[in-house]
């Protein structure tokens, strides 16, 4: 990615949530750019803050009880976090735009495909109402609908899941946005329909130039769509990299661990390896490394210390005591135990 | 070849469609229509297929929690479509069911320890002590700890429940166990933990499983056998090597090949199916695939294909590897779309 302009920069972001139960920093403190026209992919499981910096980023943490509490995110020059909502409301849409898991949920029920679409149209730009329509409808038929000028004057229900996301797809790139955030976009569709979902997104990527970030907790459509990986884990961004070094030759044992444990389907594995341990609930862990209860490689450094992001290529970077230079003759004591 | 522990054939479930004022019957919408396969003692027969293909719906029918409108059931040698409800309880004593939620299925308001030890008592075991005994044995064996039985379900993570989940179907010593998409509600690596306990208890306790599931990867991982489901029909059924390796039918092509693969550098060609999967209140005529199936014939539009063994023990319902459609060449097919 190296000479391609930076669209987004994410520095030191802490989004916190403020519960009866004392404070959950559900994103603690990451940092990461992106780059104009690539796609970027950010995996990991339930709880790990992946959704909550898409929605930090939006400003569309619902708040109470959640708020950004420190960082910043850098879009054109402005700190995104520093913005009126109603300032917020024009980048919304027209610079980033966000797709969302269940396409149902974020349709309105009580509008045709048609006015939703054009809505975005007339708020951001300023086309009179027939050219609105137009334009949505070369946009629907831009993500391979058919029978685009009946599907604008139909309701959503009237859809099936897969064209849904088609439209929300749409939607999303109807104001030609630099940025197309994607939040676990075919997690609720069939395998058969997320193929065609995805092969959609990676068309439009290409020939839009849209960067794209890529929010899933499936390993196989990040080795299949993102050209980078971000792994988080408790809150915490655990390793960063192209996608082939992180598939080929993971640093962390948080992500070695999560390639083991998902069975492949080209062929037959007597046994899987699991990774041991519950995955925490965030906020559990403060301290030391947020791996460590559940590492194989476990030293007394990593409950001591916070580990930073080491470098171990260019571009690649990995949380872990074991890819520190100075851990380099623990590193291999601990190889010969395990 | 043994007997078969379960053998079902011709099974079909229409749910009828009503419209209007008075209710009428406009239409059924056929949720399984005509599925037979054996299942074997101790083999595991994965059932895969995309959402509203029918899989739950036959996993279900299997327990009579559903009440099937058409086929048979054979049990270890006993009809179950005609028993009443007394007789079946009894028999779900050896056919049990592991479901998807783990945070649905368990009762908030019950300690683990009674959600594990009602199975007992409706089966007849009188003596307190001894249920007590069996429940910390059975969370023991399924990695938990005899004192999680006081606790209630929301104590526990989404893994662990599952795993009380599976205790629960254990209680009572079944032969069969019917799990439905058990491990499609976890995060990656604990999914990886309940698999392999499952494996285990096959080993220890000599279970036979039908595992109904949706993830490809994982239904491989576990099944000696698979079966594929489409729009209500099974379209193939193979050891799952051969089914993997070399898919006959063009649904089953185009479904693995569908299927994101962790590893960026990895080849292939893929088969992206165009349009979705037609409504089951008004499946297309014949083979019910033709609206999708880039080798579509004629006879694909009028005809049904039946279920039928190749030479090699892969059943396949398509015509072109049928009677009907001799003379194609499928050799190329079959390359194509291997994995």
């Amino acid at each position: 990615m190296v000479g391609k302009p930076k669209v987004l920069s994410v520095n030191g972001l802490r989004t916190s949530f403020f519960t009866d139960g004392g404070i959950v920093p559900a994103v603690d403190g990451i940092s990461f750019d992106l780059y104009e026209g690539e796609i970027l992919g950010i995996v990991g499981e339930s709880g790990c803050g992946k959704s909550v910096t898409s929605l930090s980023i939006m400003g569309l943490v619902p708040s109470p009880p959640g708020k950004i509490t420190g960082g910043e995110i850098l879009y054109g020059g402005r700190d995104l976090t520093k913005l009126k909502e109603r300032e917020m409301r024009k980048v919304r849409g027209n610079d980033i735009a966000m797709i969302f898991q269940e396409p149902m949920t974020s349709l309105n029920p009580l509008f045709t495909i048609g006015s939703q679409m054009t809505e975005a149209l007339l708020i951001h730009t300023n086309l009179g109402k027939r050219k609105a329509r137009r334009r949505a409808a070369e946009m629907l038929k831009l993500v391979g609908l058919p029978r685009v000028e009946e599907i604008m004057d139909e309701y959503p229900h009237q859809l099936s899941g897969g064209m849904r996301q088609r439209v929300m797809i749409a939607m999303a790139l109807v104001c030609e946005p630099n940025i197309l955030i994607a939040d676990e976009p075919t997690t609720a569709l069939d395998v058969t329909i997320q193929a065609q979902i995805l092969k959609l997104m990676k068309k439009l990527n290409e020939r839009l130039d849209t960067a794209v970030l890529l929010i899933t907790h499936d390993l196989g459509v990040v080795a299949e769509t993102c050209g980078r990986v971000i792994v988080m884990y408790a809150g915490q961004i655990v390793e960063e990299g192209p996608v082939t070094e992180i598939f080929r030759n993971p640093q962390h044992p948080y992500t070695e661990g999560l390639l083991k444990s998902v069975p492949d389907m080209r062929f037959k594995q007597e046994r899987l390896e699991p990774i041991p341990g519950n995955v925490p609930r965030p906020g559990a862990i403060r301290h030391g490394c947020r791996f460590a209860a559940r590492c194989p490689y476990r030293f007394d450094r990593c409950t001591a210390e916070d580990p930073e992001l080491y470098g171990t290529q260019p571009g690649h970077f990995a949380r872990c005591f074991l890819r520190d230079k100075k851990e380099e003759t623990a590193h291999d004591e601990t190889l010969v135990e395990s | 070849m043994t007997k078969p522990l379960l053998k079902v054939e011709g099974l079909k479930k229409y749910f009828p469609v009503k419209k209007g004022p008075l209710g009428r019957v406009r239409g059924h919408v056929k949720a399984v229509d005509g599925v037979s396969f054996d299942v074997y003692p101790g083999e595991t027969l994965g059932i895969v297929g995309e959402s509203g293909c029918g899989k739950s719906t036959t996993g279900r029918m299997l327990m009579r929690l559903l009440e099937p409108t058409e086929g048979r059931i054979e049990f270890d040698g006993r009809e179950l479509t005609g028993l009443g409800p007394e007789e079946m309880r009894k028999v779900r004593r050896d056919i049990q069911m592991v479901f998807q939620d783990p945070f649905a299925s368990l009762n908030p308001r019950h300690t683990v320890g009674k959600i594990l030890e009602e199975p007992l008592i409706v089966h007849g075991v009188k003596d307190a002590a001894d249920r007590k005994k069996k429940v910390r044995e059975f969370l023991d064996i399924v990695g938990l700890s005899g004192y999680h039985a006081s606790r209630y379900p929301h104590q526990f993570s989404g893994g662990q429940r599952q795993r009380i989940g599976i205790a629960r179907a254990l209680m009572t010593n079944p032969k069969l166990i019917i799990a439905d998409e058990p491990v499609s509600a976890l995060d990656v690596s604990i999914q990886s933990q309940v698999l392999n306990l499952m494996q285990d208890l096959q080993r220890e306790f000599g279970l036979t499983y039908i595992f109904i599931a949706h993830d490809l990867g994982v239904v491989r991982h576990i099944s000696d056998r698979v079966g594929v489901m489409y729009l209500g029909r099974l379209v193939e059924l193979a050891d799952s090597e051969a089914l993997y390796d070399k898919p006959l039918h063009p649904y089953t092509q185009a479904l693995l090949s569908a299927v994101p693969v962790p590893d960026p550098g990895f080849e292939r060609e893929q088969i992206v199916l165009e349009g979705d999967i037609p409504s089951p209140a008004n499946p297309p005529s014949g083979c019910t695939f033709h609206t999708r199936c880039p080798f579509r014939m004629d006879v694909c539009i009028t005809t049904v294909p039946i279920l039928r063994q190749t030479d090699t023990g892969h059943s396949v319902a398509c015509h072109l590897y049928g009677g009907e459609a001799d003379g194609n060449d499928n050799k190329t097919l079959v390359t194509e779309g291997s994995i």
